[in-house]
């Protein structure tokens, strides 16, 4: 069983995300560590980029804020070393194609293998492009997490065939933010998902209420939330940590009630 | 020149998220249905030359040649298409396929505002609803543009993400189309992005080439020695160098746009100082720093002012093709300024890039030799730009 894999087994998975160095990595870890109290199963780790593309509003401005405070790749395996000494649950980076392309793909992933991180959620790198990073992903053991979106369709059979780790399923068209009401037919893609692999499935984007995560996590495996955790660190900087955590199993517990 | 997967050698594929996926493939397919169908091509022809005014004139700058004292200088007037920059050419072309595909609804990108303004000019045209994103820098910059596109009915969203400048403009069009696919057609301004884009946007362009070299032909019975244009996406630039390509007689010539200069951070010149990355939906030279993160470009230019460079064009650079020089903001202005008074053209400042090597280089050649100029836009637009850079305050 793959680390991922793991995430899933006990129930319906919560797994948050975090952007790494907003406001400063001190903050990001102490988040980390007390998302991983609180019953999160699996974390994201994003890496920030300059020109996040699928990003709303909400992570865009998180982003730039850990650019501005100096996060570095560099910075952030560092991090990650550090909170691997009693941090237990899997986690993954997501970050953008060139974040990775432009460090050397094999000293990134490889990097990836050596400090812990057990997949890689890269939103421009779509079934068509995934061999820039699949081969070498395989060799050091880092799953190269797939996405499907309400647009997928005909795609959905093909992408879930080859998925690993997990697969994450985008709740709606457009950026990540929340959403008051998420209107994609999900129930219809996860059956596709279901009769073609064997692979867990997560939804994602939009989702930011305990009872949107219960209805989401009752159609998969699990519910990620994004922006509703960056709202927590805008709001209260590096005191959100706290109040991540209480979100955190706040979530959690409605999934697993 | 395009393999299926949209590679040019190691450059372009389709590096964009999975929602805009099955968007990309409907428009190879209808794109691949529709350059062939001869009903579409007669429609397309019409518009560009009864609408826009094709073809434009290869107008020989003979006081250009004598004051330089060396090759014959030639200019391609796309700054006289309907519009005044050679944007109209793919702008007709994806808002005619985009119609005929059932789309409603544009949405572009625009820069210095030309782009911007053809698209907003196709909607009117195809009765089309039309959403232009620009930076906010650039509106600042381009004042007469934005009003000019909202004259046309469109309407214009400020970008205040990033630099505020056109890669930001293109990184909320591509937010905007995953939002919003079913009834909208994303209408990229330049060759670049995800496959297709940079294949159809060139095939839309190539025009230019085709009749200078019909053109030069009919006027001087030979091919040009070489061919000059200014690249910032590089649409113009490989209108007017792709029906050269096979001659290898022409030399290609891109001029990017070195800002302060290419030993400066305010450069936009993008293949004397990038290097290969993934960004925009495609691989191929960006100016990045060492972690990959997009570097905050500049130029005079509002139209060169992109940290990346068509995948085409990086290849033809990988291959040694095409050249590619850098022209500071001064040597663009001077050149700008330059083809007013020996011409009486007031070239775009984009184009003003290209005029700007030729004043370098034709007097370095022989007067039997030919250089064609593509004057890819007017100058209209940047006249209180390049006012405040003299130190002229104007009141438009």
């Amino acid at each position: 069983m793959s680390n991922i894999a793991k995430a899933f087994a006990g129930g319906k998975a919560f797994i948050p995300f975090i952007t790494c160095g907003d406001p400063d990595l001190a903050t990001t870890a102490a988040a980390v560590r007390a998302m991983a109290a609180n019953g999160a199963d699996l974390i994201e780790l994003g890496i920030p980029f300059s020109d996040p593309t699928a990003e709303g509003p909400v992570i865009q401005g998180a982003n730039i804020r850990a650019l501005k405070a100096g996060t570095t790749t560099d910075k952030v395996f560092d991090f990650v070393r550090e909170v691997r000494r009693d941090v237990t649950i899997p986690m993954v980076f997501m970050t953008y194609a060139n974040v990775v392309f432009s460090y050397g793909a094999e000293k990134f992933i490889s990097t990836c293998a050596e400090i812990g991180i057990d997949g890689l959620i890269l939103p421009d790198l779509p079934y068509e492009e995934k061999d820039e990073f699949l081969p070498i992903c395989r060799k050091y053991g880092v799953d190269l997490i797939s996405m499907i979106a309400p647009t997928s369709e005909n795609r959905i059979a093909m992408i879930a065939k080859e998925a690993e780790g997990f697969l994450y399923i985008v709740s709606s068209l457009g950026v990540t933010g929340t959403r008051s009401e998420i209107k994609t037919d999900l129930a219809s893609i996860v059956k596709v998902v279901r009769e073609n692999t064997k692979t867990p499935c997560a939804i994602g984007f939009g989702i930011s209420t305990p009872e949107q995560a219960t209805t989401m996590a009752g159609i998969a495996d699990g519910a990620i939330v994004g922006s509703a955790i960056i709202k927590l660190l805008e709001q209260y900087g590096t005191d959100a940590p706290e109040h991540i955590g209480a979100y955190v199993k706040s979530m959690k517990d409605a999934i697993r009630a | 020149m395009t393999n299926p997967n949209g590679r040019f050698g190691i450059h372009g594929g389709q590096y964009i998220p999975e929602t805009l996926m099955n968007a990309v493939i409907e428009l190879e397919e209808a794109y691949n249905h529709y350059k062939d169908d001869p009903e579409f091509n007669r429609e397309l022809t019409e518009l560009l030359n009864e609408y826009a005014g094709r073809p434009s004139r290869l107008y020989y700058a003979k006081k250009m040649t004598e004051d330089l004292g060396g090759a014959k200088v030639y200019l391609k007037r796309e700054d006289l298409n309907h519009t005044g920059a050679h944007k109209i050419n793919n702008v007709l072309g994806q808002a005619l396929l985009a119609k005929k595909m059932g789309k409603t609804r544009l949405i572009a990108e625009t820069g210095a505002g030309q782009h911007g303004v053809a698209t907003a000019t196709a909607a009117a045209l195809l009765g089309m609803e039309c959403v232009v994103f620009m930076g906010e820098e650039d509106i600042k910059r381009q004042a007469l543009n934005v009003y000019r596109m909202r004259l046309l009915g469109a309407e214009v969203i400020p970008v205040t993400s990033g630099t505020g400048t056109l890669k930001d403009a293109v990184s909320e069009a591509m937010r905007e189309w995953t939002g919003r696919i079913s009834d909208t057609h994303y209408c990229l301004g330049s060759v670049m992005g995800p496959h297709p884009f940079p294949t159809i946007v060139r095939d839309f362009q190539a025009v230019i080439s085709k009749e200078i070299k019909e053109q030069m032909l009919e006027k001087e019975g030979r091919l040009p020695d070489a061919v000059i244009a200014c690249v910032g996406g590089g649409s113009n630039a490989i209108g007017s160098f792709y029906n050269f390509i096979e001659d290898k007689s022409v030399r290609l010539i891109g001029c990017e746009a070195a800002g302060r200069g290419i030993d400066t951070f305010e450069t936009a010149a993008t293949i004397n100082t990038g290097r290969l990355g993934i960004f925009h939906g495609m691989k191929s030279y960006f100016c990045q720093d060492e972690y990959g993160q997009i570097a905050p470009v500049y130029s005079i230019s509002a139209g060169l002012d992109y940290p990346g460079i068509g995948p085409e064009h990086a290849w033809l650079h990988d291959i040694g093709r095409a050249e590619y020089v850098a022209i500071t903001d001064d040597e663009a202005v001077n050149a700008f300024e330059y083809l007013a008074r020996t011409e009486g053209i007031i070239p775009a400042i984009e184009s003003a890039h290209a005029v700007a090597h030729a004043i370098k280089l034709a007097p370095t050649m022989d007067k039997d030799k030919i250089i064609v100029i593509t004057i890819s836009g007017r100058g209209d637009k940047d006249c209180a730009a390049i006012a405040r850079y003299r130190g002229e305050d104007l009141h438009e």
